[in-house]
């Protein structure tokens, strides 16, 4: 059975958007704040692999295709971005400051909790991409020379974070303006957060959308600075 | 067929965006070279809104599941995490929040000022 499935090319994709179906069912029926789509739908698949005993790379086999999508999916991000235009254009500079001003507390924060665990100067390195989107986050870190697999994992972590509790912090924080919250979103969790933004509104997803890429760039260039400090 | 023509056009911006990452020695990936692309093209008309939204919207609402592969490979880096698992736990959690604080204030102090300003 599990020689049978491993080598099938649509187990990967199969069990993925089953597990989601799943998971939106799921949080459907319990409205609990961990019952996330997306959290249930990885947690039922890692489960899955482990009890067959299918590799990743088996799985992935399949799977690929779905990462495949992510390029056009992030390309369309423009679209709503490009609908919120006006709010855009009448709130540059604040939103522009937003995400500085993220950006620079990021490698602030990365920095005084690596001194505090007594990091070294490779997995310092290797978390200061943790915030940005993961195609970045990986160019980023082979350029710092860190651990790119584990920048990878912290990157998923945070977005994962960003997509179950993005909604929930900016109430507990008091953030309560739609642009601010989509930016806060988006510079603090990247494409994974901006897919929670989507559902809180359009405002909040298009400026969510906007801090990916803004905060991805940014964060090379802070990086450069940052990685200096240990 | 609206919905092909629509998807053909998302595909070869990301077209553009992967020749310009392999082009540019900068670590910016295709898809972000390839929102910008896209956002510019709007905002100038050379590519109208109705030519690409129903398939954007559709696969911006799918978009949650494409990021299942990638995170079932934490599966995979377990082992060589470790060695400073709680490390890379706690300042992923914690960091987030204080760059969701930061950039959320920042953004929402600067807004209330202008409005502030322009009510006297």
């Amino acid at each position: 059975m599990t020689e049978i499935l491993s080598n099938s090319l649509f187990f990967g994709v199969g069990i993925s958007v089953g597990t989601y179906i799943l998971g939106t069912i799921i949080k459907k029926k319990i409205d609990f704040f961990l019952f996330n789509p997306l959290l249930l739908a990885i947690t039922m698949t890692i489960a899955t692999l482990l009890i067959t005993g299918i590799e990743y790379s088996e799985y992935n086999n399949g799977a690929k295709y779905l990462s495949y999508l992510l390029t056009p999916a992030t390309v369309a991000l423009a679209i709503p971005l490009y609908e919120q235009v006006t709010i855009l254009k009448k709130n540059l500079s604040a939103i522009l400051i937003g995400i500085a001003s993220g950006v620079i507390t990021s490698g602030l924060s990365i920095f005084a909790m690596a001194l505090l665990f007594g990091l070294g100067h490779t997995e310092y390195v290797t978390l200061l991409p943790k915030s940005i989107t993961t195609a970045i986050g990986i160019g980023l870190s082979q350029e710092l020379d860190g651990y790119v697999a584990i920048t990878v994992s912290a990157i998923m972590m945070t977005g994962l974070f960003g997509n179950i509790a993005g909604g929930l912090l900016c109430r507990l924080l008091g953030i309560k303006n739609p642009i601010a919250k989509g930016i806060a979103i988006g510079t603090a969790s990247h494409v994974m957060g901006t897919s929670k933004a989507m559902e809180l509104g359009k405002v909040e997803g298009a400026m969510s959308s906007l801090s990916v890429a803004v905060a991805g760039c940014m964060t090379v260039g802070a990086a450069i600075l940052f990685q200096q400090l240990i | 067929m609206k919905y092909i023509k629509q998807f053909e056009i998302i595909l070869a911006i990301s077209l553009i965006g992967e020749l310009l990452n392999r082009l540019i020695p900068l670590p910016i990936p295709a898809s972000i070279y390839g929102m910008t692309i896209l956002f510019t093209a709007l905002c100038t008309g050379i590519v109208k809104l109705s030519a690409v939204k129903e398939t954007g919207h559709f696969l911006i609402q799918i978009m949650p599941m494409m990021f299942i592969p990638a995170t079932v490979s934490l599966l995979e880096s377990w082992s060589i995490m470790q060695n400073f698992l709680i490390a890379i736990i706690v300042i992923s959690l914690v960091s987030t929040i204080i760059v969701l604080f930061a950039s959320g204030h920042a953004t929402q102090i600067i807004i209330n000022l202008k409005k502030k300003e322009k009510k006297q």
